[in-house]
């Protein structure tokens, strides 16, 4: 089943010439990702894995009931802004996906989207317990169970929902995680892209997108 | 033409301490604002950290040749208007290759980034980049139009196009700066100012905290750790010249830390008190307020 706007079609250029447009192959890049392993000498490496612990770019894209707990984290209560983290409207610039709670099946290829368009080292964070095992959605038809079998997930946050203490908390661990070298989701998915698709596309009944969007 | 070979590597020198200086001044005007605002603010190395990441990360993607360039155009206006001023009055080191005639140079760099990136990200196809540039070209361009005429007004004023010449005619007291002997050029120039330094109450065209971040939504990795050095640079640069222009120069370094944190306070003090302007208004906003100001103080003259 293919949406309107994705099938081939055949548009007139402004200067009269026409021609067979195939959004699906023209518009996307169907490469699949390729791991790219840390390339450089371990103390170059050490010092980018520090930056990139203490420059946490959350794109903000919230999903359960776990968003809201992000918000008071901007706000001079909480603050996160002085532990190195801050939000970016767009995937390309972020590097850090809080999947907040509970994911339907919609939002989850949403999800897909923005985690396949974000750039090599990137982190994805579990935020409450529906993202672990399904919390209180457990038997739901429509939200997916757990969300490691979906994407590669860094670090759960547990509670429902956890509080913002406890974000901050998961994020200076999530750091600590990022400084060993230990979060290296990005190449994980690449390299067990086939049984993350399968996964994918066992929930996802009316896949409609390319089968890896940048 | 004897070209003295020692000042490639007083450039660079220039060039690293102005970049080093550029980071930690937004840093610092950034946890100013925070601090307006109760928050602690972002460390103060902060920056640092955000330019490592993005060069280090690993893979990236590209548009075409233009989303290429793009940053690199913007790079260069930055660094091309910190090459061709007098950083410091007077010291053979520091004052660059500047030379006569060198306003209208600056007032070109001052240009050429902005239409480098609009070039680039319009490349990038992202529907909010090319709403971004849109409004960003707008407003700088009426921004500029102050700006412009208050060059004019004080090239006129002292007779010459060459930035040296025009510090060097403020020299010797307070009072023969061109702040005090050209006040409306001057008030014409710091309201645009303001419109250039992408600070509120003029900074919905990268609209830092909402979903269209403007131009460069589609950049990321080196291309976005380029703009942050540019981002770092440029105001510097900018500074630089208004300083020259109208603030009597710095003949040492600590002097010019010291005006170019002042002067870059004027944004952020107007930042944190007044909230956003959409385009349109502040459009009006100079042609009513700074335009004419520009107008009369070339009349003055
Ligand atoms: S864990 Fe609890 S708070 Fe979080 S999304 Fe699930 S039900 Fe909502």
């Amino acid at each position: 089943m293919m949406r309107e706007e994705l099938k081939i079609r055949v548009v007139k250029g402004p200067d009269g010439v026409e021609f067979e447009v195939d959004p699906l192959r023209d518009y996307f890049c169907e490469a699949p990702p390729a791991s790219h392993p840390p390339a450089y000498a371990k103390i170059v490496e050490d010092l980018f894995n520090w930056a990139r612990s203490h420059s946490l770019w959350i794109l903000g894209f919230g999903t359960g009931c776990g968003a809201i707990e992000m918000r008071p984290l901007m706000t001079p209560r909480f603050d996160a802004y002085r532990y190195g983290i801050a939000w970016r409207p767009t995937p390309r610039q972020a590097n850090l996906l809080v999947i907040s709670g509970y994911l339907s099946v919609k939002t989850l290829k949403r999800a897909i989207r923005a985690y396949e368009q974000m750039q090599n080292p990137k982190y994805v964070v579990g935020l409450g317990s529906c993202t672990i095992n399904g919390g209180m959605y457990w038997d739901s038809y429509n939200t997916i169970k757990r969300l490691d079998d979906y994407m590669p997930v860094d670090l759960y946050i547990t509670g429902c929902m956890p509080r913002p203490e406890a974000l901050l908390q998961g994020f200076e661990d999530l750091k600590k995680l990022i400084r060993a070298g230990k979060a290296e989701g990005a190449n994980q998915y690449a390299e067990k892209f086939e049984w993350y698709k399968a996964n994918q596309k066992q929930v996802i009944h009316d896949w409609d997108m390319p089968d890896y969007n940048w | 033409m004897d070209f003295d070979w020692m000042k490639i590597p007083y450039a660079f020198l220039t060039l690293f301490i102005v970049v080093n200086y550029g980071f930690l001044l937004n840093a610092f005007i950034q946890k100013i604002g925070a601090r307006v605002g109760r928050r602690h603010g972002i460390p103060i190395w902060q920056n640092y950290a955000d330019m490592f990441k993005n060069y280090g990360l690993r893979s990236s993607i590209t548009h075409g040749v233009m989303f290429y360039l793009g940053p690199v155009f913007r790079l260069s206006g930055g660094v091309g208007l910190i090459l061709f001023v007098p950083i410091i009055y007077g010291s053979t080191m520091f004052s660059n290759m500047s030379f006569a005639g060198d306003l209208i140079l600056a007032l070109y760099f001052i240009f050429f980034g902005t239409l480098g990136m609009a070039l680039g990200a319009g490349e990038s196809g992202h529907p909010h980049a090319a709403i971004g540039i849109t409004r960003g070209l707008s407003q700088v361009t009426t921004a500029e139009l102050p700006f412009a005429l208050a060059v004019f007004s004080v090239a006129l004023q002292y007779q010459t196009l060459s930035v040296t010449d025009i510090v060097a005619a403020q020299q010797g007291g307070v009072l023969n700066w061109t702040l005090f002997t050209n006040p409306l050029a001057v008030s014409a120039a710091m309201l645009s100012f303001l419109g250039s330094m992408m600070r509120p109450p003029f900074d919905v065209v990268i609209a830092p905290q909402e979903i269209p971040i403007g131009p460069p939504t589609e950049y990321h990795s080196s291309y976005l750790a380029l703009m942050q050095t540019n981002r770092a640079i440029f105001p510097i640069a900018k500074i630089v010249i208004y300083m020259n222009l109208f603030f009597g120069g710095a003949t040492d370094w600590p002097t010019f830390f010291f005006k170019v944190f002042m002067i870059y306070l004027w944004s952020a003090f107007v930042g944190v008190v007044f909230p956003r302007f959409r385009v349109e208004q502040s459009i009006r906003w100079f042609l009513i307020w700074a335009v004419p100001l520009g107008v009369l103080s070339i009349v003055m003259v």
